[in-house]
């Protein structure tokens, strides 16, 4: 209203007044698009053509997290760095962040690739997709992926069966449980959670089919997150052990070190430990001696011997499945809580390994 | 009049660059002081990300980030905070992947129903806030970050096998049915540096869309109207509960954009990991655009370009979350910067109203017209000035009004 009556004067001043704004406005505008279209034309080298041609060693992209998680990422870390050691190889060692998209996924593994890094190693089963278009553009580049399968010629793909290993652990836990009551935390609902508590269930419904399995997730809905919460591993454990559960095995990263403090608290429970042989690890060294064994997933080892076989002149292609039988997986037996049962333990791999037990590979709950 | 309106715009332009100065100079500092050489870690990022590849990088970066800035803006000028951009961006992108996927139409039915679907979805999910706070009260802040969380838990429950996902087991994910060819939107081909979306396209349309609504509509009107004064907007007829909910709406369907030029020119199904936080990326960048839909186009692309140019920093020895700190302290330094520089042009107009005025009493009634001077800077103004701010609205123009009244 104050607009109207400070406008209805002079319209000649107010006509000028748009005039100037006008061509203000569009010379923004022009500026926007100009600088727009000169970027929109792509001038200039492209980054891949200022590559050398020397090879520089091993490059290996991290899943979120990165090194420092005590577990899955620091497994390959582990690898790596033996490889670097052992075969006096260079290499470059990158990270993901959180909430990457699939350009930034290809963008680690194509700056590797452009810098002259060769094998490139990518870390998790989200680099899929990133995988194949990088291993499409640079053919020379031996590329693997661990947790995946990729099919193409120059991508070896290193998967593991967590489920075999997740089937002795339920071996175990049915076979030292009390209370017939078990648990399972799985840091996501993923597929590749599922795996673990698929496989365990199976191990522990094949020893005791009184005995009660409780699934829980740290976060459902695939949310990574949930490999990163302590306190809720904690919390969950701690409501489980109150239901008289008394063995937890947790899948769940950094979540899973929650658990195991909780239930280090509570005399006669036990906590069965993941991807790492965590008994041995220095941070949980305090609750170690609940620690009943761990369902440990090499993956240092399939890393450190895909780097020596491309050494070595044989390299390892296609599917490598880490399997129990090759020890790719395998039960712990780290503190000796475990020894008593170590027949039965060892019937149940040898039937794995014969095929007379087929582990389910996904769980349905 | 002339020499002000020069004036104005080097006033707009001086914000920006100041802050970016600025989070230039602290981000040295940082460097610094972690024993790292900062001018290295410059040059490294601006030589890689000037290269012909790194340019394409950014522009599809861009695309998505502008889309997510002009939702959140939309919000921002009417004086609602929409935080919950994340969650909608996810919930369209999510349900319009699951059913472009599960139809087979022809292209010029397929993509127009997908993005129709996405932007419905968004709109949806935003009125929910909405409505909350229209009729229950509820601050929108509050109510938007829970949808996000519900979202992600929404999704996660039908992202699963045999509900409206397919297992891929080679790869350990799921997703939802792959679009078709007819669903997949097309893209400008550059050779060896990769492809352009043609989403692009549809982000550009977004802000010509935006500038005109808000800036040229009598529903833009009333919605900067309600931004700035509720109060003054009731009395004068706008239905304020209304423009919450059309505004909430429309920032919602804007988000609903967002997920889709990743879901139709990239990964053409909606995977298990689906990027997520790009909605808060978007509050970063329309307070850096200053709600305008140009400068939010420069926000999304110089964002692009940090992430790109420090994705290679690691490459370098350094630390990845350099980026983020620059990224924080941008945004913190344009805050800051464009309160600055709104002081100094609410002075500087004083100064002129009182020198015009004093001039006006020696010279008799024959003195300035009413429109001289400020008259561009009422609220009726097409918004890129440093004065026609979000959130954080002053009353300094119809102060400066009111004083060129008195001669009148």
């Amino acid at each position: 209203m104050r607009r109207n009556q400070r406008r209805k004067p002079a319209l000649s001043g107010q006509w000028k007044e748009t005039l100037v704004r006008r061509v203000t406005r569009i010379l923004t505008a022009g500026i926007a698009t100009a600088s727009l279209a000169f970027t929109a034309t792509a001038c200039g080298e492209s980054s891949t053509e200022a590559s050398s041609g020397e090879n520089k060693g091993i490059g290996l992209s991290y899943d979120e997290g990165g090194r420092g998680d005590h577990s899955f990422n620091d497994s390959a870390a582990k690898g790596y760095d033996k490889a670097k050691k052992e075969l006096k190889l260079g290499g470059k060692e990158i990270t993901a962040k959180t909430g990457e998209t699939e350009a930034d996924r290809y963008q680690h593994l194509a700056d590797l690739a452009d810098a002259g890094y060769n094998p490139v190693i990518a870390v998790g089963f989200a680099y899929a997709p990133s995988v194949t278009k990088a291993a499409k553009k640079y053919k020379d580049v031996d590329f693997a992926i661990v947790d995946a399968v990729v099919d193409l010629p120059n991508v070896t793909s290193l998967v593991f069966n967590e489920h075999e290993a997740s089937y002795l652990a339920g071996v175990a836990a049915a076979l030292k449980s009390k209370s017939d009551h078990i648990g399972f935390i799985g840091g996501t609902d993923s597929v590749l959670i599922k795996k673990f508590a698929g496989g365990f269930e199976q191990g522990i419904k094949d020893t005791n089919p009184k005995a009660k399995l409780d699934v829980q997730w740290v976060k459902e809905g695939n949310d990574t997150a949930g490999f990163g919460q302590p306190d809720r591993g904690k919390e969950i454990a701690s409501g489980m052990l109150a239901r008289d559960i008394d063995v937890i095995y947790s899948a769940a990263g950094a979540s899973g070190s929650g658990a195991i403090e909780a239930t280090a608290k509570k005399k006669g429970a036990w906590s069965i430990g993941v991807d790492g042989d965590q008994y041995n690890s220095e941070p949980l060294a305090p609750y170690k001696n609940s620690i009943l064994t761990s369902a440990v997933k090499n993956v240092d080892v399939a890393v450190y011997n895909f780097v020596k076989s491309i050494e070595d002149g044989k390299k390892l292609t296609g599917v490598q499945s880490f399997t129990l039988e090759q020890g790719g997986v395998s039960l712990s037996y780290s503190g000796g809580f475990i020894d008593d049962i170590k027949p039965k333990i060892e019937e149940a791999q040898k039937k794995i390994s014969d095929g007379d037990i087929k582990v389910t590979d996904t769980y349905k709950g | 009049m002339k020499r002000f309106s020069v004036e104005r715009v080097l006033l707009t332009l001086l914000a920006p660059v100041l802050a970016l100065a600025a989070a230039f100079v602290i981000t040295s500092v940082v460097l610094v002081a972690t024993g790292k050489d900062p001018f290295t870690a410059f040059w490294v990022m601006f030589d890689y990300g000037t290269k012909s590849d790194s340019q394409v990088f950014i522009l599809n970066k861009a695309t998505t980030y502008y889309l997510a800035g002009l939702a959140v803006a939309i919000g921002f000028r009417m004086n609602l905070f929409n935080i919950g951009v994340d969650g909608q961006y996810r919930l369209a992108a999510f349900f319009a992947a699951a059913v472009g996927g599960a139809l087979e139409l022809p292209v010029l039915v397929h993509i127009p129903l997908i993005i129709l679907v996405a932007m419905l979805v968004g709109a949806m999910w935003a009125s929910i806030a909405a409505l909350l706070k229209v009729y229950r009260g509820v601050s929108e802040v509050i109510s938007t970050i829970m949808l996000n969380s519900l979202a992600t838990s929404f999704i996660g429950y039908l992202l699963v096998e045999d509900r409206l996902a397919v297992l891929h087991k080679d790869t350990n994910s799921v997703s939802t049915q792959p679009l078709p060819e007819s669903g997949q939107f097309f893209s400008f081909d550059m050779g060896a540096d990769g492809e352009i979306w043609g989403f692009i396209v549809v982000s550009v349309l977004a802000g010509i869309g935006f500038w005109f609504l808000l800036g040229r509509t009598r529903f833009g009107f009333d919605l900067r109207a309600v931004g700035r004064s509720e109060e003054a907007a009731k009395a004068s007829g706008v239905g304020v509960k209304r423009m919450v909910i059309t505004s909430m709406a429309l920032s919602g369907a804007v988000a609903g954009l967002t997920g889709l030029p990743l879901l139709l020119n990239d990964s053409h199904q909606f995977t298990s990991n689906f990027p997520t936080g790009i909605g808060f990326t978007g509050i970063a960048i329309a307070l850096l655009g200053r709600n305008n839909p140009v400068g939010i186009a420069f926000a999304a692309l110089l964002w692009g370009f940090l992430e790109r140019g420090g994705n290679r920093l690691e490459f370098h020895g350094y630390d990845k979350e350099i980026v983020g700190v620059m990224q924080g302290v941008i945004v913190l330094c344009v805050v800051i910067a464009y309160e600055l520089v709104r002081r100094y042009s609410l002075k500087s107009q004083q100064r002129m109203v009182g020198a015009e005025l004093a001039a006006a009493g020696q010279g008799g009634p024959g003195g300035p017209g009413p429109d001289s001077g400020t008259g561009g800077e009422g609220p009726g103004d097409g918004g890129d000035g440093p004065d026609d701010r979000g959130p954080d609205a002053g009353p300094n123009t119809p102060d400066s009004t009111e004083k060129k009244e008195v001669p009148a």
